[in-house]
């Protein structure tokens, strides 16, 4: 009886269909809030779990402490060779892969022929496609073997090997972004270089790259995104050991950090690693801000 | 509504029935408590022991060997785990050692090293630096390279308790399972590693260790020396619990032998 007296206030009564309508309604607004949910839930979490570790570390020796030891007698818990590491493997990640991956979209962009364009393309989504744990498999058994012999070192698994797997990793997203960018460029702006006699290569960089900028922008810091949370592929080539980063050394990045130890650990170990967890997070926040408001700015124009 | 509440509060009943109802038949529970080395080992163990009897539940808390000795001790689990030998002093205080198993831990090099034999204290330079370059104790001039487990591995922890180098070894690479530092290993001709005895060999070389070749055998009887003892820490005095001595009886018998090999120990009956 109830659902009746509510069935007639709300008028569904005399009109069946709308009753379907909010129901629809309120089913897509469910849905949608999954995925709010899941942040609040994801971030909410690793604040509550995250957060204590560091005061009981104390957040200057967790931030900055060199050496982490962590089921040591006397365990040290400094993750300032995770976060260079992480620094220092992207930016070379993206000091390989951004320059590579630009001059590949511009040429797809603008003098590729059909039929070459097509197939790069198709190879482009291909290795967008390849599961990062295959990346990790061949730079293991054909990347960290090639290092050891080609710079003489002892150990192939080094920073440098993560930085290739990575710089490989990162190409699809920034010759796709950068593509759809350079694409996006009208036809007018290079058919009035052409005209004024700017010879192809002129207009090209001259014109067509600078009105992409932005689009070229976003093309970086996506492929940073990419790189910093990078785990699997990069913990198979990286050495995993918690030096701090140079070049030829085995290393540790934030996010191998955390999925190395976290099978066994137990106590403040394991509280230190959601630490760590939680700093990633808020490098990758840091990165989706830097994301965001180079897209406002690029659509403002 | 109301129907609509009374619905769901049979429904929980029934479904909260369904899930105690595994317990209520008769409520035994065996606690474990200890060792994280021989998690998969007791995990092996409990599962099919509460496949086999139903109604019994055989619990796992992973704390460390000290802790579960000092559980079992003071009676807060029913079967202390330690992956060591029990102290004198722990034996005097009341509680009795029982071997149920022997993890015997090989060290492997690349199967092109010629080095074949190393001594513990060989094996414990080359994992400390101490000895860098193979050539020093007869190896071709190749630079050591000494790959581990991470942290918290219990076969690391086991490794460098044995060999006396705990927080003391310079690795080159740190690996999460066993696989991966058998493949490392067999990648680079300086390389040395170590895994456990039941994790297949066969692309790489095991060492002999002064002398001895590590096998289930020379595991068994002793004359292997990288190897330490999984033991079921219990009361002197009181008895267990009738269901904790039907699981204590099952895991040292040799129906249980099987389960052990499986979870990569070696049994010892």
């Amino acid at each position: 009886m109830n659902i009746k007296e509510f069935l007639a206030t709300r008028g569904y009564k005399d009109n069946p269909g709308r009753l379907m309508e909010d129901v629809i309604h309120l089913i897509f607004l469910l849905l949608g809030l999954v995925a709010v949910g899941s942040v609040l839930v994801i971030s909410i979490y690793l604040v509550i779990s995250g957060l204590p570790a560091i005061f009981k570390i104390g957040p200057v020796e967790f931030l900055f402490g060199t050496r982490w030891a962590s089921t040591a007698a006397n365990p040290e818990f400094g993750i300032l060779p995770f976060i260079l590491t992480s620094i220092y493997g992207t930016a070379g990640a993206i000091i390989i892969g951004v320059p590579v991956g630009f001059f590949a979209a511009v040429y797809l962009a603008k003098m590729a022929p059909r039929k070459v364009k097509d197939v790069m393309e198709l190879c482009i989504g291909v290795l967008a496609g390849i599961p990062s744990v295959v990346y990790g498999l061949v730079g293991m058994t054909i990347l960290v073997p090639g290092i050891r012999i080609l710079f003489g070192v002892p150990d192939g698994a080094t920073l440098f090997a993560a930085i290739i797997v990575l710089a490989v990793m990162i190409l699809p997203s920034v010759i796709n972004v950068s593509l759809t960018a350079l694409e996006a460029v009208p036809h007018e702006y290079e058919e009035a270089s052409l005209a004024l006699g700017a010879t192809d290569i002129e207009t090209y960089f001259k014109v067509s790259v600078p009105a992409a900028k932005s689009g070229i922008f976003t093309a970086i810091v996506l492929g940073i995104g990419r790189a910093i949370g990078e785990a699997m592929a990069i913990m198979m080539v990286a050495g995993n050991v918690a030096n701090m980063p140079s070049l030829f050394k085995s290393v540790r990045f934030l996010t191998t950090a955390v999925a190395s130890e976290m099978s066994y650990s137990s106590g403040l170990q394991r509280e230190a690693l959601f630490s760590i967890a939680l700093v990633l997070f808020l490098f990758i926040m840091i990165i989706n801000a830097i994301l965001n408001m180079l897209k406002k700015g690029g659509s403002s124009k | 509504m109301k129907k609509l509440v009374l619905i769901m509060l049979v429904m929980s009943i029934a479904l909260f029935g369904a899930f105690a109802g595994g317990e209520t038949d008769n409520g035994a529970t065996v606690s474990t408590d200890g060792s994280t080395s021989m998690e998969k080992v007791i995990l092996s163990l409990a599962e099919q022991y509460m496949a086999d009897n139903a109604g019994v539940n055989v619990t796992y808390n992973p704390t460390g060997s000290g802790t579960g000795i000092t559980a079992a001790l003071e009676g807060r689990c029913d079967i202390g785990l330690s992956s060591r030998a029990l102290k004198a002093e722990e034996k005097e205080s009341g509680l009795t050692e029982t071997i149920v198993a022997l993890d015997g831990i090989a060290i492997i090099v690349n199967a092109d090293n010629p080095v074949a034999d190393l001594s513990i204290a060989e094996i414990a330079d080359l994992f400390t630096g101490k000895i860098s370059n193979w050539s020093e104790i007869g190896g071709a001039d190749a630079p050591v390279v000494p790959i581990g487990r991470e942290a918290g591995s219990g076969t690391r922890s086991g490794f460098e308790e044995i060999t006396g180098v705990e927080d003391a070894c310079v690795y080159s690479q740190e690996l999460t399972s066993t696989g991966a530092v058998i493949t490392a290993v067999s990648q680079n001709p300086g390389a040395i590693g170590y895994a456990s005895l039941a994790s297949n060999l066969d692309s790489v070389k095991a060492v002999t260790v002064e002398g001895v070749v590590a096998t289930e055998d020379t595991v068994k009887s002793g004359e292997y020396k990288i190897q330490r003892p999984f033991v079921f820490a219990t009361k002197s005095d009181t008895p267990l619990s009738a269901a904790a001595q039907a699981f204590f009886d099952y895991a040292t018998s040799a129906d249980a032998s099987s389960i052990i090999a499986g979870a990569g120990a070696v049994p010892v009956v």
